[in-house]
């Protein structure tokens, strides 16, 4: 005797560019299921149209990030029962990103924020050079520790309503790195990276909000860094580095 | 829209508001209490280079520091940017400053 598998509706974004709209799916329910095995299930077996990004499926690459009744989440990690509201999903591409289609987002905004924000490694030392010691219980050391699980899944990005209201903010995530490499023993650029955050779309827009934080799928905490460059900018400024 | 000057001169303008806003709230309940009329409020104030400097300083920081702070407002939540947005800055701290300056003036000033 076979059981007739309960349904769920599923909302999902249809359309390019800035024009869509929500299309409604019925998506049988499984005991464990995740949001990218929904997508999934709705693109292989009602709409094979249905465009989306995903990758790895285990937490790692950071592609398959979308909303999620309305809140920024890596759908793989994302156990349909964690979202679900009165048995209704809505899933939508990952806001602050421009959309080319249904679920996909452009993400080069996204990463030539982390260029801008001298997200690049600025080396101490040549090849020819011994490779530096670190010692992993120094305390820069440990703060660059703090950032370095960052999957680039946008999440922060897509939660700051500071990036919503302020295009040219570098956002959340961007600023991490620029935090993590300014605690790098074995980066160069510390003044670089200074001057980079402290122009019109830098570290100093940050309210504070913590929506960042709050979202983080790998429980880090780019408020907390967006913080120290403000201070560490703060004190290059009175010390007149800066 | 705030680059490093900017929030530097938003928060040393916070610092230096903070006990100005007690002092203020200070003399207010000190004039009040002791049951001063207005003219000898004004006979204290006027011709005080400690008054001029104390409540033109404030007028000062606040200048600054609301002009930067409705600069970020305007700009999240109007779009407003570019020559515009400084423009609406300026003009801002500028009434302000003109405004309250006024005001310190006509207490301070015999």
């Amino acid at each position: 005797m076979s059981s007739v598998p309960e349904e769920m509706e599923v909302s999902v974004w249809r359309g390019a560019g800035t024009s869509g709209r929500f299309e409604d799916f019925r998506v049988p329910a499984q005991e464990n299921q995740t949001i990218l095995d929904v997508v999934s299930w709705i693109q292989q077996h009602s709409d094979p149209t249905l465009s989306y990004r995903y990758a790895c499926r285990v937490g790692m690459c950071g592609s398959c990030a979308m909303m999620v009744n309305g809140v920024p989440r890596w759908t793989c990690r994302t156990h349909v029962k964690v979202a679900l509201k009165a048995g209704k999903i809505s899933i939508a591409p990952l806001r602050n990103l421009p959309v080319i289609k249904d679920l996909v987002t452009d993400m080069d905004p996204f990463f030539d924020k982390w260029v801008a924000a001298e997200g690049v490694h600025h080396p101490t030392r040549s090849r020819d050079d011994e490779i530096e010691r670190i010692d992993p219980e120094d305390s820069a050391r440990l703060e660059a520790n703090k950032g370095i699980e960052c999957i680039n899944c946008s999440v922060c990005y897509a939660a700051c309503d500071t990036v919503a209201g302020n295009a040219d903010y570098l956002g959340p995530a961007a600023l991490l790195r620029a935090w993590t490499l300014y605690n790098d023993a074995k980066d160069a650029g510390k003044l670089n990276i200074l001057e980079a955050v402290s122009g019109e779309g830098g570290c100093h827009n940050c309210h504070s909000q913590g929506s960042c934080s709050q979202y983080c799928p790998n429980g880090l905490n780019p408020m907390a860094a967006i913080a120290g460059l403000k201070r560490a900018s703060a004190i290059a400024f009175l010390k007149g580095r800066k | 829209m705030l680059t490093l000057r900017l929030y530097m001169l938003q928060r040393i303008t916070a610092l230096l508001m903070a006990p100005m806003v007690l002092g203020h709230l200070a003399v207010m309940i000190y004039a009040v209490q002791g049951g001063l009329s207005a003219a000898e409020i004004l006979g204290r104030t006027q011709g005080s280079i400690v008054w001029l400097l104390f409540y033109g300083g404030f007028v000062g920081a606040v200048s600054v520091h609301a002009a930067i702070g409705l600069r970020v407002i305007v700009h999240e939540i109007l779009g407003l940017k570019g020559k515009l947005l400084d423009a609406f800055t300026w003009v801002i701290g500028a009434g302000l400053l003109v405004l309250g300056g006024r005001a310190v003036m006509a207490v301070t000033m015999s």
